[in-house]
């Protein structure tokens, strides 16, 4: 059982919904997006889902986009990410850490080598925007022995003849993509989104939290309501990106904890 | 040698969309049913007489083919050694061999019920063929070309504009080529339904390489014949220029299997590839990685950063190539080589002085290395370049690097 699993037994315990942020590591530096980092499972987050910044972001809109380019220009590299997870380990070995970002960092790193380095770090699953289940062999399957969560993307075009693949090798939670389209843009819409969630707890124990397009606390909740929880990035990278203080980054957190919470 | 191992060089890809361990389909799930569909729609295709008949009576009527494969006399007498001779893609319409490519595509996605089509653009070639092809076909065209080529290539531009397309310039990343093919896939991922995306050259996603490579193989099969009706016997070497790859893989496809023939892939060299990374020879100064949708070799840093070559010529100035070029250097059936900006301009210029022929600058890297070997080969080696492109395009960047005041 990771981190994950046992967060979601704990949720549902509890009759709560899961609110899962997502910060990019290194931006605008290394030193203010540990300090983010430390304050969000007392904002309320569940689960910290931390980017790991790439060059050729593809399923990126701007906000996220230029977020790699701050952490990146600030000397970001894979490693000083998986120390920055270590280090948050030291004080915190309960909050659940996924590392989301693209294939090719990992697999220059070489795929075993990374599995057994963010393993010792502390982290708990992975969510590789270019690995689709077609690829499973590269990283999904190795990563799921290695003990990490191999989290999915199911998205409003996984038909139901796909779906069934699409869940085969998730494991943690799935992650459904509310809207055909890029990180911060269109907004999610709860009438859309409840039938797509059925659909996938159907052929489905894990988990589904939606991601995409949420971005206030209305929005979290009722996104929230129709799912197990939710995802907000755009949003609170935004903030960041516009140089407000830690503690007001962690305000607006907290407030977008407390309306999937609600939920 | 690994010819002994395998019984055709032409086989590939695998049914994962594989030549070897490069490409592969490394996309967002959200692209992943309309790569599969494509995939089937593409499979069909090929073997569809009537699909075929409608290409066979595009390429000849609306683009001119065949293209002449032309004796270039005055070069061989210049270098003094083998026989040279030109495969003149540069007279198709739109200049380039890029609208042999986007022809298909576009039948294809009218086959698909697609409305609205784009394309990622360097120098603007591709984008030039897919808003021609669209005008002609009625269908709604949307180009992604880097801020800085927008600046650059302000011709072609105009041209697109002319044709009906939206020109979008992009400033997301560096605003280069390979930001146009990012922002390309954004807009496909967010426009799935309608959208089909026509890939310039022999990469992305299975079944882009194999797909591209086909349409583009028209150039090596005319060659074949030609040169076996003006020699009566197969060239023995063959050489194109590559940026990503698809004029190279289009004349190379068809002799893959004849091992007589030596087979040159010229990589832009830039400021030459022992500097910092001011090139774009992906084989010979990267390695393997994933961009786009596909394994192959790249520029990128020891962190698995992508990395911004330089060339010249912004039709060769991409980090990546195509995975089957990746392939047949693996295999060691193709050879790959760099040709400096230097080198490729002063090629460029020979051309004009000799055969009054402009060419654009990505064959003028080919040419660079066809003045480099030709002397020391003997008089009945027969060489065959691909002359993909023309350089009305270039004049201005030509220009400017020879000190030359367009204004005065």
């Amino acid at each position: 059982m990771t981190r994950i699993d046992a967060k979601f037994v704990e949720l549902k315990a509890a009759g709560k919904k899961a609110f899962v942020a997502y910060i990019m590591a290194g931006d605008p530096d290394l030193e203010t997006s540990f300090q983010v980092m430390q304050g969000l499972p007392r904002a309320g987050v569940d689960i910290i889902e931390l980017g790991m910044p790439f060059t050729d972001p593809m399923a990126d809109g701007p906000t996220i986009q230029l977020a790699g380019q701050r952490a990146l220009d600030s000397g970001q590299t894979l490693q000083k990410t998986l120390d920055m997870v270590a280090e948050f380990r030291e004080a915190d070995n309960t909050t659940p850490i996924v590392l989301m970002g693209y294939y090719n960092p990992i697999y220059n790193r070489g795929v075993d080598r990374f599995l057994a380095d963010a393993r010792a770090a502390g982290i708990d699953g992975l969510i590789v925007v270019d690995l689709p289940p077609e690829e499973d062999s590269e990283l999904c399957i190795p990563a799921q022995k290695a003990g990490l969560n191999f989290i999915r993307l199911a998205t409003p075009t996984t038909d139901d003849k796909r779906l069934p693949k699409v869940l085969q090798n998730t494991s943690g939670f799935v992650y459904y993509v509310s809207i055909t389209g890029i990180t911060g843009a269109a907004a999610a819409q709860a009438g859309d989104v409840a039938p797509e969630v059925a659909r996938i707890k159907a052929q489905t124990d894990l988990p589904v939290i939606v991601g995409f397009g949420i971005t206030t606390p209305e929005a979290a909740e009722t996104i929230a309501a129709v799912a197990d929880g939710c995802v907000v990035g755009s949003a609170i990278v935004k903030l960041i990106g516009e140089g407000k203080p830690v503690a007001e980054v962690l305000d607006r957190v907290a407030a977008l904890a407390g309306g999937a919470h609600r939920a | 040698m690994a010819e002994d191992l395998i019984n055709s060089f032409k086989t590939g890809p695998d049914e994962n969309g594989r030549f070897g361990i490069f490409g592969g389909r490394f996309v967002s799930e959200t692209l992943m049913p309309l790569i599969l569909e494509l995939e089937a729609q593409y499979e069909h295709a090929k073997t569809d007489a009537s699909f075929w008949a409608q290409m066979d009576d595009l390429w000849k009527h609306y683009v001119g083919r065949p293209s002449p494969l032309y004796y270039a006399e005055r070069l061989t007498e210049h270098l003094g050694g083998a026989k040279i001779y030109l495969k003149r893609d540069e007279l198709n319409h739109t200049g380039a061999h890029k609208i042999n490519n986007v022809l298909g595509q576009i039948l294809l996605a009218m086959r698909m019920g697609k409305t609205r089509i784009i394309a990622e653009t360097g120098a603007g070639q591709h984008g030039v063929a897919t808003a021609t092809v669209c005008a002609r076909f009625g269908l709604k065209c949307v180009v992604y070309m880097g801020a800085t080529d927008v600046e650059r290539q302000a011709p072609n531009v105009f041209r697109m504009r002319l044709l009906g397309a939206e020109v979008v310039p992009v400033t997301s990343g560096r605003g280069t080529l390979k930001d146009a093919m990012n922002d390309a896939l954004r807009d496909w991922v967010t426009n799935v339904r309608d959208t089909f995306y026509c890939i310039g050259t022999v990469a992305g996603p299975h079944p882009y390489p194999a797909m591209v490579r086909d349409f583009q193989s028209i150039i090596g099969k005319e060659t074949r014949e030609q040169i076996m009706e003006r020699e009566g016997r197969l060239p023995d070497t063959i050489i194109a220029a590559i940026g990503g790859g698809s004029n190279a893989m289009g004349l190379f496809y068809p002799f893959l299997d004849d091992t007589s023939v030596r087979i040159i892939g010229v990589e832009a060299g830039g400021k030459g590839v022992n500097e910092k990374m001011e090139h774009c020879a992906s084989l010979t100064g990267g390695r393997p990685g994933v961009l786009h949708g596909n394994r192959t070799y790249l520029l990128q840093d020891d962190d698995g950063q992508i990395l911004e070559g330089h060339s010249i010529s912004a039709g060769l100035d991409y980090p990546g190539i195509g995975p089957e070029h990746a392939w047949l250097h693996d295999m060691g059936r193709a050879e790959y080589v760099s040709i400096t900006d230097t080198e490729a301009l002063e090629a460029f210029q020979l051309c004009c002085a000799l055969e009054g022929i402009i060419p654009a600058l990505e064959p003028s890297h080919a040419l660079a290395h066809v003045i480099k070997i030709a002397p020391v080969l003997p008089k009945d080696h027969l060489l065959v370049m691909n002359m993909c492109g023309r350089g009305d395009k270039d004049i201005f960047t030509v220009a400017r690097h020879l000190g030359f005041d367009m204004k005065a």
